[in-house]
C-alpha cells in the first residue's frame, strides 16, 4: 500500500480509531499492573504496541461480523465492544468475567459482540474462522470472519490447510497475520523460509501479497475496509500481514532478554498511539479534544477495575455446569 | 420395515435429517460425487447437491475446524473423517477445541456437530487403517461418543446425533458396512445414551460394542447350545453418555460381567465399566470381571494374524467357558 498519500478519512473515524487504541492500551496496561499486584494469576499475553491492528479492524467491522483471535486476544475482544469489566474480571477470575472464570485470559469470548473466541493452540482457529465464513456464505448474510494470528502461526499445518480451503470455497474470511517479529522468543526470520512469513506464502494459495504497517491505524483501517468489503461481496479471502512489535515480553514470565539492544527503543518511537496522536494534532484537531479522550478512557478503565475487583469469585457450583447444551456435565445416567 | 445394509443406513440417516433441516450440511473427503470411499454416502450428492454436500481437500484440520466454525454460527455440520486413525492428525480440533469450547466459554458457544468416522478392524488394512480408537474419544470430557452395531441403530443414532445440540463422534465399524438388517420405515430416531439388551441369560452378562456385539451374540448362542452357559448380551451403543443404569442392572442379575472390546487393552472402555461395576455392585458379583480385548499391540494385517488379534467368537467362547464354569 502506498503510505505516502494521506488517507482520506473523516475526523470522526479518526477519533474513533484513537479512542479505541487508547481503550486497548490503558486496559492492557491495567492488566499488567494487576499482575504485579498478584490480582491476576496464570499467564497473560499483552498486545501493548499492537493496538492499531485490533483497532483498525475493530472500527471497520460490522457489528455482526466474526472475530477469531489468539491467546493474545484481550485487545481483539475489547475491540468488538466486549466490556472492560468482563475482560478484567475474567483475567482476575471473578464472577463478572466474560466466561465466569472458566476460560481465563487465553480464551476471552463474547459471542453477543461477534468475538467468537480466543484460541490458545497455535493455528487451530484459522480453520474455525473458515467454518464461520462458510456458514455466513451458506446463510447469505454477507458477514465476514476476521482471523488474527501471529507470525509464528504461519509455520503450522492448520495455517496452510485453512488458506487453501478458504480460497477453493471462496469464503468471506480475512486472515490477519500480526508479524511482531518473534514467535515466543525466537526471531521469526530465523525459522522461516521467506522474509514475510504470511505474505510471501500468499501466492501459493492464489492470493495477492499484502504487507501493511501494522502500527498505522489508518492504513490498517483502510486495508480492513477494502478486503472485508471484497469478501462480503463474494470476492473471497485475503491474507494481510501487518508489521508490528510487542512492547512487552511474550507472556507474563518473559522479560524479552533475547531482543537486540536498541530494537525496543526504535519501535517505541513508532508506538502506534504516539504516531496517531501526532497525526491528529497535525490534522488540526485541538489537543484538548485528545486529552479529554485520554482522561475518559483512563476513567473507564478505573471504573471497570473497581467493578471487577468488587465482583465475587465464581461460586463452586459452577464447576459442574455447562459441559453440555442442557447445562449439565453428566456422562452417565 | 425395509432391509438395509449398514452403509445404506448411514446415508438414510443423513438424508432423513437433511430433508428435515436446511441447516444440516455435510463435508469430507470424497463423500460427494464419489459417494464415499466406503460407499456409505451414495445418493446424497445427487439429492442435496454441491451446496450442502461438500467435497474437501485432504485437510482434516480444515474439515473439523470448518465444522466447528459452522456449528457455532447456525449450521449443523456433519464432518467425515475417512478412517478413525486419521483423527490423530486433527485431534487438536476434537480434544482441545470442539470438546472444550462450550465449557471454556461458560456456555456461550454450543456446537451441534457430528463427526462420523470408519473405525475398527476386519479389513486387513494394517495398523494405521484398522484401529479401534473409541477409547481415545471416551477419555475427553465434552464430546459424546456412539458406536452402532446394526443398520437400524446406524440410521437412528446418526439422526439423533445430528439433532443433538452437542458434538457427537460416531464410530462406524468398517467391516460391518455390508451387514444387512431391518430398519423401521419412515422417520427413525434413536436415543443417544441408551444401551440395549439383546439377549437375556442367567450365568453372565456380556457387554459389547459395534462389531463385538455380533461376536458376543454368536458366542452366546454357542455357549448356550453347546456348553449350557446362558448369557445376557448388552449392546452399549453409547460410551458417552454411558447407560450405567442398564449395564449395572443386567450385571447384577447374572452376577458376572464380561466385556468384549475391540480397542487395545490399556484404558479400553471396558476398564471404565469394570471400575463402575466394582465400585457400585461389587457385592452382587459372583466372580471376577472378565475383560476380553485386543491385546496391547498395533494391529497386524495378514488375515490369520488380524483374525487372531481382535477378539474372535472362538476366543470369547473359550475364555467364558474357562472362567465361568
Ligand atoms: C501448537 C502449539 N505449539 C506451541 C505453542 C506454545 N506457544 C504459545 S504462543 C507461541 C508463539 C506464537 O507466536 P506467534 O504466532 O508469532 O504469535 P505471538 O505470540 O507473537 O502473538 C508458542 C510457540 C502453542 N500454544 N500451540
Ligand atoms: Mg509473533
Amino acid at each position: 500500500m502506498d503510505t505516502s498519500k494521506p488517507m482520506i478519512l473523516g475526523n470522526d473515524i479518526r477519533l474513533e480509531l484513537y479512542k479505541m487504541q487508547l481503550d486497548l492500551r490503558y486496559c492492557e496496561k491495567r492488566a499488567y499492573d494487576l499482575f504485579l499486584q498478584n490480582l491476576i494469576k496464570g499467564t497473560s499475553h499483552l498486545s501493548l504496541g499492537q493496538e492499531a491492528i485490533a483497532a483498525g479492524f475493530g472500527v471497520a467491522m460490522r457489528p455482526d461480523d466474526y472475530t477469531f483471535c489468539t491467546y493474545r486476544g484481550h485487545a481483539h475482544t475489547l475491540a468488538r465492544g466486549a466490556s472492560m469489566e468482563g475482560v478484567l474480571g475474567e483475567l482476575m477470575g471473578r464472577q463478572c468475567g466474560l466466561l465466569g472464570g472458566k476460560g481465563g485470559s487465553m480464551h476471552l469470548t463474547d459471542v453477543t459482540k461477534g468475538a467468537m473466541g480466543s484460541y490458545a493452540i497455535i493455528g487451530a482457529h484459522l480453520p474455525v474462522a473458515a467454518g464461520a465464513a462458510w456458514s455466513a456464505q451458506y446463510r447469505g448474510t454477507e458477514q465476514v470472519a476476521v482471523c488474527f494470528f501471529g507470525d509464528g502461526t504461519t509455520n503450522i499445518g492448520a495455517f496452510h490447510e485453512a488458506l487453501n480451503f478458504s480460497v477453493i470455497w471462496k469464503l468471506p474470511v480475512v486472515y490477519v497475520c500480526e508479524n511482531n517479529l518473534y514467535m515466543e522468543y525466537t526471531p521469526i526470520r530465523s525459522v522461516t523460509a521467506v522474509d514475510h512469513p504470511a505474505a510471501d506464502r500468499a501466492s501459493a494459495y492464489g492470493l495477492e501479497k499484502i504487507v501493511v504497517d501494522g502500527n498505522d491505524a489508518d492504513e490498517v483501517y483502510h486495508t480492513a475496509v477494502k478486503y472485508m468489503e471484497r469478501a462480503r461481496k463474494g470476492g473471497g479471502p485475503a491474507l494481510i500481514e501487518c508489521m508490528t512489535y510487542r512492547h512487552s515480553g511474550h507472556s507474563r514470565a518473559d522479560p524479552g532478554a533475547y531482543r537486540p539492544k536498541g530494537e525496543l527503543e526504535r519501535w517505541l518511537e513508532r508506538d502506534p498511539i504516539k504516531i496517531y496522536r501526532e497525526r491528529l494534532l497535525g490534522l488540526g484537531i485541538v489537543e484538548a479534544t485528545l486529552t479529554d479522550l485520554e482522561v475518559e478512557s483512563m476513567r473507564k478503565v478505573d471504573v471497570a477495575t473497581e467493578t471487577a475487583k468488587g465482583s465475587p469469585v465464581p461460586s463452586l457450583d459452577q464447576i459442574d455446569k455447562n459441559v453440555w447444551a442442557d447445562g449439565s456435565t453428566a456422562w452417565r445416567n | 420395515m425395509a432391509e438395509l445394509t449398514y452403509r445404506e443406513a448411514v446415508a438414510a440417516g443423513i438424508a432423513q435429517e437433511m430433508r428435515r433441516d436446511e441447516n444440516v450440511v455435510f463435508l469430507g473427503e470424497d463423500i460427494g460425487a464419489a459417494g464415499g470411499v466406503f460407499k456409505a454416502t451414495v445418493g446424497l450428492f445427487e439429492e442435496f447437491g454441491p451446496r450442502r454436500i461438500r467435497d474437501t481437500p485432504i485437510s482434516e484440520q480444515a474439515i473439523l475446524g470448518a465444522a466447528m466454525g459452522a456449528a457455532m454460527t447456525g449450521l449443523k455440520p456433519i464432518a467425515e473423517i475417512m478412517f478413525s486413525d486419521f483423527l490423530a492428525v486433527c485431534w487438536d480440533l476434537v480434544a482441545n477445541e470442539i470438546a472444550k469450547t462450550r465449557y471454556m466459554t461458560d456456555g456461550q458457544i454450543t456446537l451441534p456437530l457430528v463427526i462420523r468416522t470408519a473405525n475398527g478392524a476386519g479389513s486387513r488394512f494394517g495398523a494405521q487403517h484398522s484401529q479401534s480408537v473409541e477409547n481415545w474419544a471416551m477419555a475427553i470430557p465434552g464430546i459424546k461418543v456412539i458406536a452402532p452395531a446394526f443398520p437400524a441403530d446406524v440410521k437412528g443414532l446418526i439422526a439423533a446425533a445430528i439433532r443433538d445440540p452437542d458434538p457427537v463422534l460416531v464410530f462406524e465399524q468398517k467391516s460391518l458396512y455390508a451387514f444387512k438388517g431391518e430398519v423401521p420405515d419412515g422417520e427413525h430416531v434413536e436415543q443417544i445414551g441408551k444401551a440395549k439388551v439383546l439377549r437375556h441369560g442367567t450365568d453372565c452378562t456380556i457387554v459389547a460394542l459395534a462389531l463385538m456385539v455380533h461376536r458376543a451374540l454368536a458366542a452366546a448362542e454357542i455357549l448356550e447350545k453347546e456348553h449350557g452357559i446362558s448369557c445376557t448380551v448388552v449392546d452399549v451403543r453409547s460410551l458417552v453418555p454411558l447407560d450405567t443404569v442398564t449395564i449395572l442392572a443386567e450385571v447384577a442379575k447374572t452376577g458376572r460381567l464380561v466385556t468384549i472390546e475391540e480397542n487395545p487393552r490399556l484404558c479400553g472402555w471396558g476398564a471404565e465399566i469394570a471400575s463402575i461395576v466394582a465400585d457400585e455392585i461389587f457385592w452382587d458379583l459372583d466372580g471376577p470381571i472378565i475383560r476380553i480385548t485386543t491385546p496391547h499391540i498395533p494391529l497386524p494385517s495378514a488375515d490369520l494374524l488380524e483374525d487372531n488379534t481382535i477378539p474372535s467368537v472362538e476366543r470369547v467362547v473359550r475364555e467364558i467357558r474357562e472362567k465361568i464354569d
